[in-house]
């Protein structure tokens, strides 16, 4: 009987390995607040937009390449983001000077000086701010990718060969789940096809984006409320637009139930239009932000611990969360693309006459 | 006013688990009984999980801010 014995082995060294890190916290506990902070601080700056693809440091020195800036501040002004030096210089252009205060840009002088009011906010003028930022990168790169997968796709269909060729094949069984299996039971055979092509790009769109997220790029296009907020608000203007007049009805004077209850029903009725899509945005936005944080928070373990064991077993989750993660880019992708689906098929259901009765 | 927020937090994640648990659990039931329904029952319970899951990410978030 090997198993018991290898059990009590690896116990013991679990719990050796917590003492270990124990009286190692004890005798450095300032550097591993040091290090806890600074794990802190790597994490938010992670779930923030910055203004370069920073890919890593090396040796204090970033890693990367520098995107364009354009400002509109009484006139275009259109500059490298490599003049800020990662936030340590201010940038000139055409007379004005602007700075980095948390990844956000100011005008300011040639100093580059920043005053905060009492909240710790800059007082310093904003200017519009269109930069091809790292998320703004990251879409417009998904779209090229998207273009040639379902452009070659397309091809290959017109060609005439029945089967799609390459990366087409892959997709196919896909394209056809969403229309079998999501499009045609919540729209209905009648309406489907004209929501087809919204509810694909945006399948698409979350899942590739998200699949994104979880390589070492440090992409995080779907971890940013204004992305998501976007897609929710397409839902709701497709919903609202295509919406039929039973929809309204529905709404604004729900058949079959009494008429002081159609009065009570009505303003939240009204309210749910406008929950649905902004739960859409939520939830996409918080998994995967959750995601992101629980990841990094793990693989930072390994720097508080600073022994094999901890490592190991960061190492470990790390693992079993990634794979997990991968389950997660595709569930919420399904789960927005779902949800729409149904949204669009109450908007645009027709009258059924056994409803009536109800 | 710390303690209070993530308690709350706290209790209603051990809601939205316990929901998410017997939807789960319920689905696995159902598909027991009835395995060629598999696909729809996966559906409905997918929907409704995610539905849920939005109420404690509402929790976790006001712990954040």
């Amino acid at each position: 009987m090997l198993k018991p014995y290898i059990t009590a082995i690896f116990t013991f060294f679990l719990v050796f390995a917590g003492f270990a890190s124990a009286e190692h916290n004890g005798a450095h506990a300032a550097e591993s607040k040091d290090i806890k902070t600074e794990i802190k601080s790597y994490i938010n700056h992670h779930l923030q937009d910055s203004h370069d693809f920073n890919l890593f440091e090396l040796n204090g020195s970033h890693v990367g390449f520098p995107l364009p800036v354009i400002l509109w501040d009484n006139g275009l002004h259109v500059f490298l983001s490599s003049a800020f030096h990662h936030g340590e210089t201010v940038a000139e252009s055409n007379g004005n000077y602007y700075t980095l205060f948390h990844n956000k840009v100011y005008r300011t002088d040639a100093a580059g000086a920043i005053t905060l009011d009492d909240h710790q906010h800059p007082t310093n003028v904003a200017p519009l701010d269109f930069s091809i930022t790292k998320n703004v990168f990251m879409i417009l790169v998904v779209a090229l990718l998207m273009l040639w997968m379902f452009g070659s796709m397309s091809r290959s269909y017109k060609s005439g060969k029945g089967l799609p060729q390459g990366v087409g094949r892959f997709l196919e069984p896909i394209i056809l789940y969403i229309r079998d299996d999501i499009a045609i039971p919540n729209i209905g055979e009648k309406h489907y096809k004209k929501f087809m092509s919204y509810l694909l790009t945006v399948f698409f769109f979350i899942w590739i984006v998200n699949l994104f997220g979880l390589t070492p790029l440090g992409v995080n296009v779907t971890n940013n409320i204004a992305i998501t907020f976007c897609l929710a608000i397409l839902t709701y203007l497709i919903t609202t637009f295509s919406a039929k007049k039973d929809y309204w009805m529905h709404i604004f004077w729900m058949p079959g139930v009494p008429a002081p209850m159609k009065l009570v029903l009505a303003p939240i009725e009204l309210l749910g239009t406008f929950i649905k899509p902004f739960s859409l945005m939520i939830r996409l936005y918080a998994n995967i932000t959750a995601g992101h944080i629980v990841m990094m928070s793990i693989i930072g373990l390994m720097f508080i611990f600073k022994n094999w064991i901890g490592s190991s077993l960061s190492f470990f989750l790390a693992f079993v969360l990634s794979i997990l993660e991968l389950l997660v880019a595709a569930l919420q992708a399904y789960v927005f693309t779902m949800l729409s689906a149904l949204y669009f098929g109450s908007a645009v259901e027709e009258h059924h006459h056994e409803e009536a009765h109800h | 006013m710390e303690i209070p927020k993530i308690v709350g937090a706290g209790l209603v994640v051990i809601g939205v688990g316990m929901g998410i648990g017997r939807i789960g659990g319920s689905a696995m039931e159902a598909i027991a009984r009835q395995p060629e329904a598999t696909g729809k029952i996966q559906t409905a319970m997918l929907i409704a999980a995610a539905l849920i899951e939005g109420i404690g990410f509402a929790a976790l978030f006001a712990v954040g801010d």
